[in-house]
């Protein structure tokens, strides 16, 4: 059987998995379709989140990204992991405490106002969007290599699946399917990551492999000797400063997803919010130690196959001639020698490889079992589907439950809101459905802008609700719409070639700092601004302070309660 | 029923335990800190000529120990409220 037939197998299968399991677990009232009835084991919720999180990104370029950027890819290993922390030190437990469905309900509730409700509400609008259109070229990618299919169909397909599970089970669906596909995820991702170091290494623990085996030490030797950056070293591809920057950027950021936050109230209470995050950062971090391990293989194993060798037989090969058809992977004979000159940032470099096909391509490149090929495309599709069905969930409830019942129509039934849940649901379909067909030019830029935008705005507004008491509306207001105009317009100077299409950017970087990282400044500036407009206008009305002192004060915990009251009488 | 006029603050044992929450996450913090963008990043250079088995000690520290640090974080932080609510607990049945 070929590969592409494996392929359509394991795909039908796992999308039926995935159906049924949406089917089973389907929902009728609004407070199971958002966030599944709080009843969802820690476990399985912390599955859920890894698998919400884990992203196409995390799946299909992460490993990529770092095999190009050597040292500096921390700012991804650590930038999104570190943000996790951040939010399951400072946000998660209190915001379960709240027991607000979204995010924009927990910034309108806590700052009293229904123009930082929107606000919030379209932030998340936005940054669900730009994800979704990330997920949706992972889908394309994978379909048309591996069902060499067309990507319009192949996006349709993807979206037909998520809708038909995210519409029918709704939050509950989701987590018990998005639990389901973490395995599938992992392990997708750590058979071919054992096979390979293996081979390379003889080690099959990669995690172990990276460090205890020379690879990294050769591959930073071979990569000197083909004329690119030393792998081992700081700060080649990246300043100091902008790794600082990008990965706090980062790490804020994360910490600011509304489809990840949404999450944590899907747990019954304070301490399972605890320890779903426990669980979830433990299988996050099974795939994030290794992740570099296979961004170190791949690299050195596509430098093996590819470097100084004769053109015309490496294109006999059947991986690279189907990735060439896909556009992905390029070759450019500039000297006419008939010799592929791979040093990749210098002038001479013959070679055009798009960084999201190191994931999937790495195990034709290690010649591994056609099953195993087919199961990397599997575990990407669902790293992508599990993130989209979150960010439409999130979305849709941005627009149903933030703007329409809080704002517009607060009579509003059950079955009213769950019928425009569900019908914003399926425009947020169709546009994800649109952005995936026809994405963005400036894909990459758009998500640095997302990162920094959230990093900017929700992140300070959320923590700042939190841990200041004296935080009130007008603070609230300034900081966001400081952080957010500055972000914006600080990221469309820099980027202003592909998004204005001037010939020259019009700065180049802020103070040294380029567009991914400087939403840390806007963060910075709506924190010193939301903290001197509070100092100056009246303090939060009495209730919100009362519902502060609350959230700091400890859960009542039924059993513990009761243990206490039985011993003392 | 009228609107409370003064926000009924934190008792004794609850002030308590919003302190020492707040004095474990700035701990933890501290450490989160000092791992991920102090050894992956501030003092990357100096820790560069530190081996670690087969690669240096900050690359090390930014490809993967930064990660491990932060699962620990994650869990002391989960163990150690657990522990504070029950002597949370524990202190009210003093009383």
């Amino acid at each position: 059987m070929s590969v592409e037939v494996i392929t359509i197998i394991m795909v039908l299968f796992t999308f039926a998995l995935y159906t049924g399991i949406g089917w089973f677990s389907r929902v009728k009232d609004t407070s199971s379709f958002y966030v599944a009835g709080q009843n969802v084991p820690t476990v399985a919720n912390g599955a859920a989140i890894a698998a919400d999180w884990m992203s196409a990104a995390s799946f299909i370029s992460m490993a990529g990204l770092v095999a190009f950027l050597g040292y500096d890819g921390t700012i991804y290993l650590m930038g999104w992991t570190g943000g996790y922390v951040l939010l399951a030190l400072l946000l998660a437990p209190y915001l379960r405490k709240f027991g607000k469905f979204t995010v924009p309900d927990f910034i309108g509730d806590r700052f009293y106002s229904n123009s930082a409700r929107t606000v919030a509400a379209i932030a998340t609008i936005f940054i669900s969007i730009t994800y979704i259109s990330g997920q949706m070229r992972g889908v394309g990618i994978v379909f048309s290599r591996y069902l060499q299919v067309d990507i319009i169909v192949g996006v349709l397909i993807g979206m037909a699946i998520v809708g038909f599970f995210a519409l029918l089970g709704g939050m509950k669906g989701i987590t018990w399917t998005q639990a389901t596909q973490y395995f599938v995820i992992i392990i997708a991702f750590l058979i071919p990551a054992v096979a390979i170091s293996l081979q390379l290494t003889g080690n099959p623990v990669p995690q172990l492999a990276l460090t205890s085996s020379d690879i990294v030490e050769r591959l930073s030797t071979i990569q000197v000797d083909l004329g690119m950056t030393e792998y081992m070293a700081p700060f080649t591809n990246l300043s100091m400063l902008n790794v600082f920057m990008i990965a706090l950027a980062l790490m804020a950021g994360t910490a600011g997803l509304p489809h990840v936050i949404v999450r944590f109230y899907t747990v019954k209470n304070v301490r399972a919010a605890r320890w779903s995050a426990v669980w979830a950062i433990i299988f996050i971090a099974l795939l994030y130690l290794t992740a570099p391990a296979v961004g170190a293989f791949a690299k050195y194993n596509l430098i093996s196959t590819i470097a100084d060798q004769p053109l015309e037989e490496v294109q006999d090969i059947e991986w690279v001639s189907k990735w060439e058809t896909t556009g992905l992977l390029q070759f450019n004979d500039l000297n006419g020698d008939g010799i592929i000159n791979f040093s990749e940032g210098s002038a001479d470099n013959e070679v055009i490889i798009d960084k999201d096909i190191m994931v999937l391509s790495t195990p034709e490149v290690a010649n591994l079992a056609p099953f195993i090929i087919a199961l990397v495309a599997t575990g990407g599709l669902a790293a992508a589907l599990s993130t989209a069905s979150g960010l439409l969930i999130t979305m849709s409830s941005a627009v149903s439950h933030d703007i329409y019942y809080r704002i517009f129509n607060k009579e509003a039934s059950e079955k009213q809101r769950l019928r425009v849940g569900r019908l914003s649901l399926l425009v947020a379909l169709l546009v994800a459905a649109y952005v995936g067909i026809n994405p963005p030019g400036f894909a990459g830029e758009v998500v640095a802008l997302a990162f920094g935008l959230g990093a900017a705005s929700l992140f300070p507004v959320i923590l700042l609700g939190i841990f200041d008491k004296r935080m009130n509306k007008e603070g609230a207001i300034a900081g966001i719409l400081t952080g957010l105009i500055f972000t914006l317009v600080t990221i469309s100077l820099i980027l202003s070639r592909t998004i204005f299409g001037t010939e020259e950017a019009i700065i180049d970087s802020f103070f040294g700092i380029n567009a991914q990282g400087v939403g840390v400044v806007g963060m910075i500036l709506n924190f010193i601004v939301s903290f001197i407009v509070s100092r100056n206008t009246p303090e939060p009305p009495i209730e919100i302070q009362q519902l502060i002192e609350n959230v700091r004060a400890p859960e009542m915990d039924d059993n513990l309660e009761a243990a206490a009251t039985k011993e003392s009488e | 029923m009228g609107e409370p006029e003064k926000v009924q603050t934190l008792d004794e044992r609850q002030n308590w335990y919003w302190k020492k929450n707040i004095k474990f996450i700035s701990g933890l913090l501290v450490i989160w800190f000092l791992v991920g963008l102090g050894g992956g990043v501030l003092f990357a250079v100096p820790l560069n000529e530190v081996p670690f088995f087969g690669v240096t000690l900050s690359f090390w520290i930014g490809h993967q120990g930064a990660i491990l640090v932060f699962v620990l974080l994650i869990l002391s932080y989960a163990i150690r409220m657990d522990k504070l609510d029950r002597e949370y607990y524990e202190k009210k049945l003093e009383k």
